[in-house]
């Protein structure tokens, strides 16, 4: 494997882990919000974080290379913060992995808090827990298989990304040259040698990855 | 009825399951030809009555494609080397390869100043080119680079497309406020939205030359055959000229 190769897979590596910490952070209050509320937006705010299921990637980044350029507000506004474009850029594709990745974090998070028996936190609350004491000491230790697994598919997913990033990196080595990115170029450019090292790697990953899920999931729940 | 529904039926699945007409020639083109080859279609169809159906990607997906069986008669690639390898390889039909455009490369600035100067003076954020390892046309737009005398001073500026439709489409966003193109992509466009363009001399880079072939599955097509000469008759010629290529004879 050469040293670009190795670059790109470090990279892959760097971007999932930001991002599955990212979605994390982000995941908890909205799959939070999402098992508890009786709000009427609810379906809505569902549906939106289940999108990037559903779109082709090339939808999402045809939107984001639009939405992320300089001539937008949000790729405008970050030009003038930090000189750099959004588009073609490490953060550019956190970004976008992050929304890419959404509903890989909220929906595992959001079946675990919906499992949280409602009178545990009822009576939390009745020994004067504030919510988030309540939160912290009840809803997250009875979700930690689902924290988990939405850590797992986040980074998986995120390194399995392709087309967004095809789309809105412009395959610069250590910046957007992700693993996916290295092994399209090595079959384009006839290099089946580069693409069988590179693809064999994400193979076993993503069957070890998916084997934990399962393993987890098979295995019956702890008596609290 | 039964009889009568169980023809009804065959006769609508026959009608769905339809083989391709006798006088259809199923064309693999490169991305950057499409405007080009549209314009083409339509003009070698008025004129003969043959039917041409497109197929378009860029031309290493094609050229793997066609190697895996892919049902093609003709092959416009946007190189000569893929070509060259299918002849190699006895996929094509001996002695039908022949170039038939020359793209030229352009430095493109929808805001106007495309020049030489402004590639020196670097007083921009993104330049896109299309992947020099994948497409042609950014093989050509490094070798100007380097004649110009920036290549280490835009390194950091760079972003490649797979091809130079991508490198095209970052630009046209606004994401990348320069861009080596093809010229065919700039005249494609409305006029108004063109901006400007410096087309650097053709003695700085290799000219890109993309050859056309007649595949083995377009053998025995009458149309396949008569549409390569339509490519090469002074109709098809004009066409060329129009949307910014010249000809093999160049």
């Amino acid at each position: 494997m050469s040293g670009a190769d190795a670059a790109a897979l470090w990279l892959t590596v760097r971007l999932a882990l930001v991002v599955t910490a990212i979605l994390l952070a982000l995941g908890t209050p909205l799959g939070w919000w999402l098992a508890r509320t009786r709000s009427r937006a609810r379906p809505f705010v569902e549906a939106v974080v289940a999108l990037p299921l559903v779109l082709p990637p090339t939808v999402l980044g045809f939107y984001l290379l639009i939405g992320l350029g300089p001539a937008s507000p949000i790729g405008g506004a970050w030009l003038e913060l930090t000189g750099g474009t959004l588009t073609f850029s490490f953060t550019g594709l956190v970004l976008a992995s992050v929304l890419y990745s959404l509903p890989f974090a909220v929906q595992p998070l959001q079946a675990a808090f919906e499992a949280v028996p409602e009178p545990l936190l009822e009576a939390a609350q009745s020994l004067r827990a504030s919510p988030l004491d309540a939160f912290w000491s009840i809803a997250v230790p009875l979700s930690a298989r689902g924290f988990l697994i939405a850590a797992v598919l986040s980074f998986a997913h995120t390194i399995g990304e392709f087309g967004v990033v095809l789309m809105v990196g412009g395959n610069i080595a250590g910046e957007t040259r992700v693993v996916s990115i290295a092994i399209y170029e090595a079959v384009e450019t006839l290099s089946y040698g580069d693409a069988h090292a590179l693809s064999l790697i994400l193979l076993s990953f993503s069957f070890a990855v998916l084997l934990c899920v399962a393993l987890f999931r098979r295995r019956p729940a702890r008596a609290v | 009825m039964p009889h009568r529904s169980l023809f009804f039926l065959l006769v609508v699945l026959g009608a769905l399951m339809r083989p391709a007409a006798a006088a259809e020639v199923r064309v693999a083109v490169a991305g950057n030809f499409v405007p080009a080859m549209e314009a083409l279609e339509a003009a070698f169809e008025a004129e003969t009555g043959h039917e041409v159906t497109l197929a378009a990607g860029s031309t290493g997906k094609l050229y793997a494609q066609i190697v895996h069986g892919a049902p093609f008669d003709v092959f416009l690639a946007a190189d000569e080397d893929r070509p060259a390898r299918l002849e190699a390889g006895g996929m094509t039909v001996p002695g039908s390869r022949f170039t038939y455009a020359v793209g030229r490369i352009v430095l493109w600035a929808p805001d106007g100043a495309a020049n030489e100067e402004r590639l020196k003076a670097g007083d921009f954020r993104r330049l896109a080119v299309a992947n020099p390892s994948l497409a042609p046309y950014g093989a050509a737009a490094m070798q100007v680079i380097g004649a110009v005398g920036v290549e280490e001073a835009l390194a950091p500026k760079l972003v490649l497309g797979e091809d130079v439709g991508q490198a095209f489409a970052f630009v046209r966003t606004g994401n990348a406020e320069l861009g080596f193109v093809a010229l065919s992509q700039i005249l494609a466009l409305p006029e108004e939205e063109r901006g400007g363009w410096w087309t650097p001399a053709q003695a700085l880079y290799t000219p890109v030359r993309q050859d056309a072939a007649l595949l083995r599955r377009g053998a025995e097509n009458e149309a396949a055959t008569a549409f390569l000469d339509f490519l090469r008759s002074a109709a098809g010629r004009a066409v060329l000229e129009r949307y910014g290529y010249g000809d093999g004879a160049e």
